[in-house]
């Protein structure tokens, strides 16, 4: 195309109709379609949930201050660890980013003007916030403390607490995941617009594409496991009982089946977000575009073949933790190039210090960590030590916490000005990311360290040796907290009070960008059309010498 | 011409795109219902492995003259639900219409012949529990899966008669056309519930039976 | 408590676990450092507005950096597996000779048999420079064995046996817990591993007020229980003879075989069903309930003891 569109469009005036005037009553919000708003009302939900599961957390974080406790009894501290896993894992993690920017952003960045199946979409919210809220009323009230693993034979015939419930809840839940999923596949599939091939996609659509395909193909395995657990409780059907022939261990592989694709998808959206903000803050293209795509398919399909990892001590056979041992360790490839790749991103770029890029970094310096960690987790001798422990909580918790939640709010700020058209304040948000990333540090370093001396997991009373990593944990879970509250506030004053944000503040080259903030309903105000790779920051074999805005060419133009 | 008009859904550009979508849709929502009886199946399978002998006895308990006239009425129900699909795609409506009902009340007779079946069952005590009267042990786990398989699969199929009646009263009061992209859909599934069965028969039928 | 009741390498195994961990420690360490290096210098010298000459970058296709890194990555965790996989396969095998303690773990209590009929309850007595194995089974639902200073740690199942096993080096009073969640008290579950020296136990086991070692005990059982009446070559009943039968291959009715491990000799006395020999009526009762965890355990150490006597040659 010879055509050359400014890029940088200015904002529509007030009244040229966003998708937010679309209908101002509650209804018109509960019976949308339209996906910017179903993202909105995922976004509302979650993190709602996500600070219900933080207070669960926290009263945890608070009574082990001291070895012999302070004011829980032990059902009720195993039923707030149980708590907090089930909320985090299941009604925070797994949605978070593919449900808000991936429901947001994504149709806007193929130059769609919805997902496929819009009314579907709306149902996959309902069924995400009905199962959520039963699960949590049920939690709340007599709760559940089996942990969020289900092993039976605790939780089909020992546990006196309302598992079924529990399980229900979830399983419905879990429909919304592979509603979500399909609709996403369908979506890229089907609705990219003239011009936006495959390899043209931006690196956040095809970590949709693939979180979705894991989600379709593992969620269900999740589904089977509660429902034969809640069968085994309920009708005393004997499925895990060795006395008729069975094995616990048959729960645990087809639950770590469906739970380690589960912990990719949970990172796979982030490193989608990541590359997007490394690429528009350092004005560079994603280094490695290429390695990168077959990075984020080699995760999604390798992570299918890995489960095993989480039962080395489970009584598997040894070959088996032979053969789970070295795909673990192979699984970790793609994921080591992605970070070099996205460390490579920043050679020679022009890099801002903005609350985007401050998370980002963020969850670089931590995945990477996060990511090391799981190699000891894959050594088996390692494992046997280590597996139970507090270690094995704070590996996860790098990956999950210190991964996915900065990647969370990495886009959460990036994108902020395209949902909202307002600008948040950049000071407070630097503030709050950099405490962020102190805050987790504090609160999980001592863990690893405790995990490594012998403090076992999902334990109310503990040795006194292990207090002082207790207290500087929850020291820094304190930080933490107050961490996640500044974002709550300025993000919400912005909305009131905060600068008009113009079309495209970031000077980003995606396509969503190319349209004014907030959009209009139909995303675009003329169908668009896509002329360029992704990340066209600077020219191919140099780099800007000044870093001008305005050489940053759009992928397309759709104004 | 109104008709196709109003089959078009947002945000398809055209009804042939909006077809092709719901068709791709439809597979990937099946690729996880394969999931699902897949890990119910695996399940069986470790375990059959594991007590060949306590399935051998336990299976053959099972009904399988019942299992027999449900597996000829699920075969006659996806004939008529393909007939009822190529209707559609030529507009033939009433032949659809007709072929739905079928389907659905083939289906319907399906779910009779079960619950009489299931009535029997429970007759010879054969669920897991005090009075199971098989040994050794593990058949009651074979039992345990019996109900859990016909029962999760007479679920997806319960759901699949109240998707075709309500697809079948949608076209009837022309509510969406026939030829949209709804009957696609429709008939991938209900092809899928009776996949479901033509594996669960075998496996629990005829697995002791020579 | 000290936190050396946890950290000590109370074997050599735990060395090499622990230099296992130091080797991949180092090697993350570098790691760290070469990621968050090059951030920071990246960052100090390109900060937008910076002055610094930019010139280059590599080109779309730069894949000779790409796959050099990626073989580099791939190597380095192929040689972290190989290191890690060969201490696997070492501490794998428990060895044939070795002192065998029967566990029985319960919600939310550990009981300890020792094979001269010592029992404890949340502590473990155990003989330095002495291979130890214990052969561990749950009666409820699952838990894990976690001793610290060995660095060892296995979940323990119902209605299964499962190893550990272990030479330790240093004696002391070192502690263990149970590492897999198992209800309310799961976290006050445990007790105290003393490593002594094979004299000290020698004597404290002389001490303790159990009489009979666990086979003789074994034996009274296997006559009170009535197990003789079928299992003895006079027998009018056709049952299989027990002497011998440890550690063999059993051909079962169903044409399959087994190992005659400790695990199969409890199924035949709860789940007789399953183990039939072939050639032989299905005639042996079912003892489900009859016998508890404690009294399998001395039953099979009765019938290993057959074999024993059998290669000695002696009569039973």
């Amino acid at each position: 195309m010879t055509d050359v569109t400014l890029p940088f469009a200015p904002p529509l005036d007030a009244g040229g109709g966003s998708y937010l005037d679309e209908g101002h009553t509650i209804l018109s919000w509960l019976t949308t379609t339209d996906h910017k708003r179903i993202a909105i009302l995922y976004a509302l939900s979650i993190t709602l949930f996500f600070f219900i599961g933080g207070v669960a957390i926290g009263l945890v974080r608070l009574e082990l201050i001291s070895p012999t406790g302070l004011f829980l009894t032990s059902d009720e501290y195993n039923r707030l660890f149980t708590i907090h896993g089930i909320i985090m894992v299941w009604f925070f993690l797994v949605p978070s980013i593919p449900a808000t920017m991936g429901n947001f952003i994504l149709p806007m960045m193929i130059g769609a003007p919805d997902v496929a199946f819009p009314r579907l979409n709306l149902l996959s919210w309902y069924l995400y916030v009905g199962g959520a809220a039963f699960t949590v009323y049920v939690l709340l009230s007599g709760g559940v403390d089996t942990g969020w693993t289900f092993y039976p034979p605790f939780s089909s015939d020992y546990s006196h607490s309302n598992v079924i419930a529990a399980a229900a809840g979830v399983f419905v839940v879990g429909f919304s995941s592979i509603a979500t999923g399909v609709n996403f596949l369908a979506t890229i599939h089907m609705l990219r617009c003239p011009g936006m091939t495959w390899f043209r996609l931006p690196l956040f659509a095809w970590s949709m594409y693939v979180v979705s395909m894991v989600m379709v193909l593992a969620t269900p395995v999740l589904a089977m496991s509660l429902l034969l657990i809640s069968a085994e409780r309920y009708f005393g059907l004997p499925i895990f009982d060795p006395r008729a022939g069975g094995d616990p261990l048959l729960f645990q592989h087809l639950f770590w089946f469906y739970s380690h694709p589960a912990v990719y998808i949970m990172i796979l959206p982030a490193m989608g977000v990541v590359s997007e903000v490394f690429a528009c803050f350092a004005r560079r293209r994603v280094f490695g575009y290429g390695f990168m795509v077959f990075s984020l398919m080699t995760i999604g399909v390798v992570g299918f073949m890995v489960w095993g990892h989480h039962m080395f001590v489970a009584g598997q056979s040894p070959l088996a933790n032979l053969v789970f041992s070295f795909l673990s360790f192979i699984v970790a490839v793609p994921s080591a190039i992605k970070v070099f790749n996205w460390t490579a991103t920043l050679y020679r770029g022009h890099i801002g210090f903005e609350a985007p890029m401050i998370y980002a970094l963020g969850f670089l310096g931590l995945f990477t960590i996060g990511g090391l960690t799981g190699l000891f987790l894959a050594s088996v001798p390692i494992d046997i030590a280590t597996t139970d422990s507090y270690f094995v909580v704070a590996h996860f918790h790098t990956i999950m916490v210190g991964g996915t939640v900065s990647a969370f709010m990495a886009g959460i700020h990036y994108w902020w000005p395209k949902v909202t058209g307002k600008l948040y304040n950049e000071f407070w948000a630097q503030f709050a990311a950099i405490t962020m990333f102190l805050g987790f540090n504090v609160t999980f370093l001592p863990q690893f360290v405790m995990g490594w001396l012998g403090m076992p997991r999902r334990y109310h009373y503990y040795p006194d040796v292990f207090q002082i990593w207790h207290i500087l944990s929850s020291g820094g879970a304190v930080i933490l907290a107050v961490a996640y509250l500044m974002p709550l506030v300025y993000l919400t004053w912005s909305l009131f009070y905060g600068e008009k944000s113009p079309g495209n503040p970031w000077h980003a080259t995606g396509l969503e960008w190319q349209t004014p903030s907030p959009p209009p309903k139909s995303n675009f105000l003329r169908p668009p059309r896509v002329n360029a790779e992704p990340y066209d920051y600077h020219d191919f074999g140099r780099a800007e010498e000044t870093g001008d805005e305005s050489r940053a060419r759009p992928q397309g133009d759709a104004s | 011409m109104s008709d196709a008009a109003g089959a078009l859904r947002e945000p398809w550009p055209n009804l042939q795109l909006q077809r092709q979508g719901v068709g791709l849709g439809m597979w990937m929502f099946l690729a996880s219902e394969v999931l699902f009886f897949a890990a119910l199946f695996c399940g069986y399978a470790v375990y059959r492995s594991f007590n060949a002998e306590a399935f051998r006895i336990a299976s053959a308990h099972t009904e399988i003259v019942y299992g027999s006239i449900n597996t000829v009425l699920l075969l006659t129900s996806s004939l008529t639900m393909t007939v009822a699909l190529r209707a559609a795609t030529v507009q033939l409506r009433g032949l659809t219409l007709f072929c739905l009902a079928a389907t659905a009340a083939l289906g319907a007779a399906f779910l009779v012949c079960k619950g009489l079946e299931y009535h029997e069952d429970l007759k010879q005590h054969l669920f897991p529990g005090p009075h199971f009267p098989l040994s050794p042990p593990a058949t009651q786990m074979f039992w345990g899966f019996y109900w859990i398989m016909t029962g999760i699969h007479a679920v997806h199929l319960t759901g699949g008669i109240l998707v075709v009646l309500l697809v079948f009263t949608l076209f009837k009061r022309r509510t969406v056309p026939v030829q949209g992209s709804t009957m696609e859909g429709v008939a991938i599934y209900w092809h899928f519930v009776d996949s479901v069965w033509l594996v669960l028969y075998p496996l629990l039928y005829l697995a002791g039976r020579p | 408590m000290n936190i050396s009741q946890f950290t000590t390498e109370a074997s050599d195994y735990a060395v090499k676990v622990d230099h296992l961990f130091y080797l991949e420690s180092i090697i993350s360490g570098l790691v760290v450092l070469l990621v968050s290096g090059l951030i920071i210098v990246f960052f100090a010298l390109y900060y937008r507005g910076s002055s610094t000459p930019r010139g280059e970058v590599p080109e779309r296709k730069s894949h000779e950096i790409e796959i050099g890194w990626t073989v580099a990555t791939l190597f380095s965790f192929l040689f972290l597996f190989w290191w890690a996989a060969s201490d696997q396969l070492t501490a794998l095998a428990p060895p044939k000779q070795a002192l065998e303690i029967h566990v029985v773990a319960k919600q939310w209590m550990w009981r300890f048999q020792h094979p001269s009929g010592a029992r404890e309850i949340d502590e473990l007595h155990v003989p330095a420079h002495t291979n130890v194995r214990l052969a561990m089974t749950s009666q409820d639902v699952i838990h894990d064995l976690y001793l610290p200073a060995l660095r060892l740690k296995q979940d323990i199942l119902p209605d299964r046996y499962t190893y550990e096993w272990f030479n330790a080096t240093k004696t002391g009073i070192f502690h263990f817990t149970c590492a897999e969640f198992c209800g309310t008290d799961h976290s006050i579950m445990a007790g105290s591993l003393v490593i002594m020296t094979p004299e000290d136990y020698a004597r404290w086991t002389a001490a303790q007020p159990e009489g009979d070692d666990l086979a003789h005990q074994g034996k009274a059982l296997f006559h009170s229980l009535g197990c003789s009446g079928c299992h003895t070559p006079g027998s009018s009943v056709h049952a299989p003879d027990l002497h011998g039968v440890y550690g063999h291959v059993v051909h079962l009715s169903d044409g399959s075989t087994r190992v005659a491990d400790e695990a199969y000799l409890r199924d035949c006395m709860l789940l007789p069903d399953t183990t039939r020999v072939a050639g032989f009526p299905p005639i042996m009762p079912n003892f489900t309930g009859a016998v508890d965890e404690g009294q399998i355990f001395e039953l099979v150490a009765y019938i290993k003891s057959l074999s024993a006597d059998q290669d000695a040659g002696a009569q039973e």
